[in-house]
């Protein structure tokens, strides 16, 4: 009998965690301006809406510029630091990896309102480029995080071999190093960049005029009857995340396998 | 001819020197190993020679080139690691022609180069195979194939069948003795295994925390050890104490404590011992024999080891037992001789 409500326990477990987000699609889809059942008809008038808004593409570009630079950027400040903490002995390498990792534990809410009295005392504008700067905080801890795990499972060896057979520190870099760490930088470029593209708080405080996603849809909210439009819009960034999770399991699992072969 | 000259080569990481005050010579075209336990600082030595660790103090030189400022990647050694350190991303091919890039080969001549050295580590047809789709002994191959393709002046190998079962080491043994002679290139060795270092190479040095005590010949080595540690690393060896009477027209005569009075020949002794000297006579199992009269002694211990058997001999006055190695198998009391020409005098430890 234990083993029936462990059982009843998982399903309503799984239906805890995973049906108000099949919500989403079902109203996206539904012929009513209220989020109630029963359903009153099949309609894609919302996504129509959606395509014909330029404000919310105009935020959607926004998410993207800055989701895309802050993966590029953090990936490329993650990677650096991974290999200077897992090739060489620093000294100070575990404080420099703690003050690294510090912005995971301080609530975004003190980092946003940190960095916005800092731009203010600087004189400097709210901007997205505001937004990339505090994303980069945010982000770097998990590139890192990936990355330094991806380096650990890599034979230090290899990079020797490569120079032993006559290629120095940059090509050993193309040849070696990037293509056996490509499945840990993929890792790193969509983790950091779905942080970045559903992060709300800092950008709630440093975007000033240029509304990202997160913040153009918690705008919406004020206009019940646009309610139905952001739930479509929440179905297609569901949709989209779905693909690139699988994506990204699909290139960990890579990268188990190579390691098993690298070490 | 002298090819690679080590000269005064000090490194230490920190704390005591891992390699300390070590000169050598290997001549060209030599298979020549470094034999000592883990930590003694022979793996150090060999990629300092490669370049990947600097010298503290002390100079390298490759057929009169000092190595000391050129980098790893321009200097005209190769290596074979421990780990073997295939490159998983590519296949055994592009494994082998990984360091032919800069020879701007055509495609035909690459071809060529790698299915040559494929054939002579005897891994013919199997350029196309994943590297991790290679047994243990195909990976050796690998390495040893990616390391002489590029022609060094010195190979350098660490420890390179260690990670090998006994049965297909002693088969790369004897493969790689024999595509050492096809090469002709000096072949640099690292390993623990002395039966491994002796069978394979011209000359062994043994190392010892960090200092090199004897270069020589493996039956030099086994014969004419010149100090304790290394009578004690390689195979088995009896010691006793024994002070020094007369050395006189080519003969020593000796108080050996529990052997009696000894009378053997000067020559068996290491250079620098005079008379009055407290030494440490040496000779090895299979030079003990059982007699009628001698030193008399109980069998504690025997192993039957096939052709010859192995005795643990223990005699009045000594707490550790005499070793003996012997085809016939005698049980309890026994006499023991120690032929004066087969004792050996090394200095005591100090």
């Amino acid at each position: 009998m234990k083993n029936k409500s462990l059982l009843l326990y998982a399903f309503a477990y799984l239906a805890f965690l995973y049906v108000p987000v099949l919500v989403l699609p079902v109203f996206s889809f539904n012929d009513s301006q209220f989020i109630a059942f029963p359903l009153s008809g099949f309609t894609t008038r919302w996504y129509g809406a959606l395509a014909g808004d330029s404000a919310m593409q105009h935020a959607l570009g926004n998410s993207l510029k800055v989701g895309i630079v802050t993966a590029l950027l953090s990936t490329m400040l993650g990677l650096a630091a991974a290999r200077a903490v897992t090739r060489y002995r620093l000294r100070g390498a575990g404080a420099a990896l703690g003050f690294i990792s510090l912005p995971l534990f301080i609530p975004d809410i003190v980092l946003g309102l940190s960095l916005l009295m800092l731009l203010g005392a600087m004189g400097l504008p709210l901007s997205l480029a505001a937004v990339m700067l505090g994303h980069l905080l945010v982000c770097v801890p998990f590139a890192l995080t990936v990355l330094i795990a991806r380096f650990e499972g890599f034979d230090r060896n290899l990079e020797e071999a490569s120079a032993d057979l006559g290629e120095d520190g940059w090509m050993t870099f193309w040849r070696i190093t990037a293509p056996l760490m490509l499945p840990g930088i993929i890792a790193s470029l969509l983790l950091t960049f779905i942080t970045s593209f559903d992060e709300f708080l800092v950008a709630f405080f440093l975007s000033g005029t240029e509304a990202t996603l997160p913040i153009y849809i918690w705008g919406q909210l004020r206009f019940p009857e646009r309610l139905p439009m952001v739930l479509a819009l929440g179905a297609v960034i569901l949709a989209v995340s779905v693909v690139l999770v699988i994506c990204a399991e699909h290139v960990r699992n890579l990268g188990v396998k190579n390691r098993v072969v690298g070490a | 001819m002298i090819f690679l000259t080590v000269s005064n080569v000090s490194k230490s990481f920190g704390g005591p020197p891992v390699v300390n005050d070590v000169s050598l010579d290997v001549m060209r075209g030599e298979f020549f190993a470094l034999l000592g336990p883990s930590g003694c600082g022979k793996t150090t030595l060999l990629r300092m020679i490669a370049g990947f660790e600097t010298p503290d103090r002390g100079t390298i030189a490759i057929d009169g080139e000092p190595m000391n400022a050129v980098p790893p990647h321009l200097r005209p050694t190769n290596m074979v690691f421990q780990s073997y350190a295939i490159f998983p991303h590519l296949n055994v091919f592009d494994n082998i022609a990984y360091g032919l890039r800069k020879l701007k080969l055509s495609k035909d001549q690459l071809h060529a180069r790698v299915e040559a050295m494929l054939a002579t580590v005897r891994l013919d047809g199997l350029g196309n195979r994943a590297s991790d789709q290679l047994s243990g002994g195909q990976r050796q191959r690998v390495a040893l194939a990616r390391a002489l393709v590029r022609e060094p002046k010195v190979l350098l190998l660490d420890e390179p069948l260690g990670a090998l079962d006994k049965r297909l080491r002693e088969t790369m043994q004897v493969e790689l003795r024999a595509i050492q002679r096809k090469v002709g290139i000096t072949f640099l060795l690292v390993t623990h295994d002395q039966e491994e270092a002796l069978s394979l190479s011209d000359r062994v040095a043994v190392m010892h925390q960090g200092r090199i005590l004897q270069v020589a010949d493996s039956r030099t080595l086994y014969e004419r050890p010149n100090c304790r540690e290394v009578a004690d690393f390689i195979g088995e060896m009896n010691f006793f104490h024994a002070t020094v009477r007369e050395i006189a027209g080519g003969s020593a005569s000796l108080n050996a404590g529990l052997l009696g009075l000894v009378t053997m020949p000067a020559a068996n002794l290491a250079p620098g011992i005079k008379t009055d000297d407290h030494i440490l006579l040496a000779i090895r199992p299979e030079h003990v024999r059982f007699a009628a009269s001698g030193v008399a002694g109980d069998i504690a211990a025997s192993t039957f080891l096939g052709e010859r058997s192995h005795f643990h001999v223990r005699i009045a006055g000594r707490s550790e037992p005499v070793f003996v190695s012997g085809s016939v198998a005698p049980t309890g009391a026994v006499h023991l001789e120690f032929p004066p020409e087969k004792l050996i005098g090394l200095p005591a430890s100090d």
